[in-house]
């Protein structure tokens, strides 16, 4: 029953997308697209969710659409409708979001057709249950968010984003399709159960293994496949950059969880290595570049791979845990990870719009142009607040339960009996201890220079808080991360059924702790108690306003700063984000963008200002991404002769071609 | 009379493949045409039979069609197209008739390894015969590439597709045999007049004799 009311949904979905073709330039347009896609997203939510709470047994159904003999394979099961309740609540936030955004859309006949499409692109996703119905609807999503990329196509840097985008997500659908077309085997059977049930060799799962960490991981964001995602998450509008990064990523890690949990069978010792060392190494990579970055989105971009990283470290603990025979240490693992998918889809949302909202205000991405938008924009402020919190892992609010679990599993790994993960695992705690620390500082840089301090520019001056369903969006969301962080037991024990049918077992119990606490492993080890914290933040804050409003002189007073001597500073005077990261750039970024610094002074007694100028390179592209591009150009020129042969001289290729593969079967062993 | 079935069945397979070899070594053009219409020949023979073996009447439709467009048809068009164009007594230079022969004998036996290995389970009828249809393919194919004349290429293509027929028929119970001669006759029509066409086209652009003539009479 879920599973006909969800596809039927998506069929709504993508008969919006018909409709948004026919009235795509009609000025109601945008209210009936984003308000179809808020109910639909809304039922798929309710139906997913009744799915996963009643932990209902998995639900398949077979369409006869596509190959005439294969038909199309859907299923719906715990791990599948954990998923889209995360897609969905996703996207009824952005549709909803969209509502008031939408109607500031300079082309929406360029974004409304394609909206309702990337929707039901990434829904069929996580409902396929063969290779080619998944990896139809996955190309599918991609291409159709590639279009809401290139909705600004005008734009130059729009048009590079969508180029890379294209190249990186082809590549990746590759990558995928070769992984599926091992796990089918020489008879080709692509239903999931069929894979499922069939036991390939060692060394073809381990193969599948890094093609699946591939394919799913560039389309996550993973570190060095991450490049077309600060540049195409950014180019869409917000509520679409909004689902690219807290729900399309969330797509990838079900791809992945989907094919390394469930269909690869039992995972080998060393499965976990690959995908924690990648995990780390995003997570730190993504935080630096965020915080060498003066574009809102694009910060909020690059957090994303950093979010991406903890969860396929979450995810590698899992894996190694679950192949050691530690399945309640896998479980935690998992449960974090599934955790921060939620947790992150909610705040990078918010984040997302926030961006949205300041750039509606104000025009301004940059953020060394902004500034001072708490006073005009409260409330915009309050809940890009929140976010800034919950994203930097900070208690009460949700990032930091699902970050706080993955330390927990972290700190489960002396117990392993492998050397190898006894030593990789807590350098790569460390990291994520760094990651976590360095993100905070990211969105203390974000959230002070952008809403705090003294407009930078007319434009901040001048910014106007926004409409109310962009408002109500993200109030929505930043309740969520509150509601998630004071009560994690309750999302614990629904993601239980999930855990235990991909590693056998699940956490304890949480809702039957006293005080509402999460108890991961035992009482003895650790606990924490979202709503204390939150009960003592709120009652200490109160009482310290309370004390400095009644006790002290209850008067407000404004009066001129203290200006060291200068009157009338100008607001170019304030702190800027590259000062606020230059700590950092000297620690790091000297390694890691090969930053230099140079500081121009102008000669005794030349009036001119002295400039001090900053050079960034980006070590990834330079070294893996230009000679790629530089070897493919170089065999494009070397294959073009091939374009002008005789017909004769074809025939001879395809002839060569014939000898050769004949060749190949009768020397076969 | 299984031995017998078999053995006759075997020889005809195999005498195309003879026929094949045949026309490897024409370089003049009349020539290599009526050793094409003996190849369509030698097929419908050999399509008959299995017609006969199979007791599968509609095998001797497809047997007709080679026998009236392959072995009459075609080759007394192209005859007289060549007749037409003055380009029957021409000589090709093939590129070593000693060569060619050669590579077609390595052809041959690559197409037997191939179809032994690949088939072990089938019946050994049908594996015989699909081991001498692939040669034929592979050795149309040869002469496709040797042979700088558009005719020859044509014919080249035709015995490849004799061999493609061979193979249909070979194989028991293919019930769409004559639907699919029938299919590949008239594409081979078009390609015959296409390519021709195509090919005299470019041929006055370039290389043809009395266009070369005119030139030189223009130089003297």
């Amino acid at each position: 029953m879920t599973l006909i009311i969800a596809l039927n949904c998506i069929a709504g979905l993508l008969a919006v997308t018909v409709l948004a073709v026919v009235i795509g330039r009609a000025s109601v347009a945008a209210q009936i697209v984003y308000g179809a896609s808020l109910i639909g997203s809304l039922i798929l939510l309710f139906a997913a969710i009744g799915h996963l709470l009643g932990a209902a047994d998995p639900v398949s159904m077979t369409l006869p659409l596509g190959l005439p003999w294969l038909g199309t394979h859907f299923r719906i099961d715990t791990l599948s409708s954990f998923f889209l309740a995360v897609v969905d609540l996703g996207i009824a936030a952005a549709s909803l979001y969209a509502l008031g955004y939408g109607r500031h859309e300079q082309a929406p006949q360029r974004v409304l057709p394609f909206y309702p499409a990337f929707l039901a692109g990434m829904n069929l996703v996580v409902l396929a249950d063969d290779a080619f119905t998944f990896l139809i609807s996955w190309e599918f999503m991609s291409l159709s968010s590639w279009a809401l990329v290139m909705a600004h196509h005008r734009v130059r840097e729009n048009v590079h984003a969508g180029y890379v985008y294209l190249i990186m997500a082809s590549f990746g659908t590759l990558t995928l399709l070769l992984a599926f077309g091992l796990l089918a085997g020489p008879d080709g059977d692509y239903t999931f159960a069929a894979i499922r049930a069939a036991h390939p060799s060692a060394g073809l799962v381990a193969l599948v293994l890094i093609l699946a960490l591939i394919g799913a991981g560039s389309k996550a964001g993973l570190v060095p496949l991450h490049i077309w995602l600060p540049l195409a998450h950014p180019a869409a509008p917000s509520h679409v950059s909004a689902l690219m990064s807290g729900v399309m990523t969330k797509v990838a890690v079900y791809g992945f969880v989907r094919i390394v949990f469930d269909l690869l069978g039992e995972p080998a010792w060393w499965w976990g290595i690959p995908v924690l060392t990648i995990g780390a190494a995003s997570a730190v990579m993504g935080v630096l570049y965020a915080l060498m970055e003066r574009d809102l989105k694009r910060i909020f971009a690059y957090s994303t791979i950093e979010n991406v990283g903890l969860i396929f470290v979450a995810l590698g603990l899992a894996l190694s845990f679950k192949a050691h025979g530690m399945p309640l240490a896998a479980a935690l693992a998992l449960t974090a990870g599934l955790l921060h998918v939620f947790n992150h889809s909610l705040f990078k949302s918010l984040l997302f719009f926030g961006a949205g909202a300041v750039l509606t205000a104000t025009g301004e991405r940059n953020i060394e142009r902004l500034g001072g938008l708490i006073h005009r924009m409260p409330q915009t402020a309050f809940v890009m607040l929140i976010g800034c919190i919950a994203v930097s892992a900070l208690p009460p609010f949700n990032g930091f339960v699902s970050e706080w679990l993955i330390f927990q599993a972290i700190l489960l790994s002396p117990q392993l009996p492998s050397w190898g993960l006894k030593f990789l695992v807590p350098a790569v705690g460390a990291l994520l201890a760094l990651s976590a620390a360095l993100a905070a500082a990211c969105f203390v840089r974000a959230f002070g220079i952008a809403f705090l301090g003294r407009p930078r520019t007319p434009a901040a001056e001048q910014a106007r808080e926004v409409d109310r369903f962009s408002l109500a969006a993200m109030f929505a969301c930043a309740a969520f991360c509150l509601i998630v962080g004071v009560l994690p037991g309750l999302f614990i024990d629904t993601l239980a059924p999930v855990v235990r049918s991909l590693v056998g077992a699940r956490m304890p119990v949480q809702i039957g702790v006293e005080w509402l606490s999460i108890v991961p492993v035992a009482e003895s080890r650790s606990s924490y108690n979202g709503l204390l914290v939150f009960f003592f933040i709120f009652m200490s804050g109160s009482l310290a306003a309370f004390a400095i409003h009644r006790l002290a002189s209850d008067k407000l007073r404004r009066a001129p700063a203290w200006d060291c001597g200068y009157p009338d500073a100008s607001p170019a005077t304030q702190y800027t984000a590259s000062s606020f990261a230059q700590p950092i750039r000297r620690v790091f970024g000297t390694l890691v963008f090969r930053a230099r610094e140079q500081v121009v002074m102008p000669k005794p007694g030349d009036p001119g200002p002295a400039r001090m100028s900053v050079e960034l390179r980006d070590l990834i592209w330079d070294m893996l991404y230009t000679p790629i591009a530089g070897a493919v150009m170089l065999t494009a020129e070397r294959l073009n002769g091939l374009q002008f042969l005789s017909i004769r001289q074809y025939l001879s290729l395809v002839f060569a071609a014939l000898v050769i593969l004949l060749l190949v079967i009768a020397s076969w062993p | 009379m299984q031995g017998l079935v078999f053995d006759i069945a075997h020889m005809l397979a195999g005498s195309l493949v003879l026929v094949s070899f045949m026309q490897l070594y024409q370089d003049r053009l009349s020539a290599l045409l009526n050793m094409f219409a003996l190849h369509a020949l030698v097929l419908a023979l050999s399509v008959a039979w299995q017609a006969y073996v199979q007791a599968a009447p509609h095998l001797y439709i497809t047997a007709l069609i080679a026998l009236v467009f392959k072995a009459i048809v075609i080759p007394v068009v192209l005859h007289r197209i060549i007749v037409r164009l003055g380009i029957h007594r021409e000589i090709e230079n093939v590129v070593g008739v000693g060569l060619t022969m050669l590579a077609g004998i390595g052809l041959v036996a690559l197409a037997m390894v191939v179809m032994l290995r690949v088939t072990p389970g089938a019946d050994p009828l049908a594996r015989e015969d699909l081991a001498f249809a692939l040669s034929v393919v592979l050795i149309g194919l040869l002469m496709m590439v040797t042979r700088r004349n558009a005719v020859s290429q044509v014919i080249g293509f035709m015995s490849l597709e004799n061999g493609l027929v061979l193979a249909a028929t070979g194989a028991k119970g293919m019930p769409l045999v004559v639907e699919i001669s029938v299919a590949f006759s008239i594409l081979i029509a078009f390609i015959v007049i296409g390519i021709f066409l195509f090919r005299i086209r470019e041929r006055f652009d370039t290389v043809d004799i009395s266009a070369l003539d005119r030139f030189r009479g223009e130089r003297r």
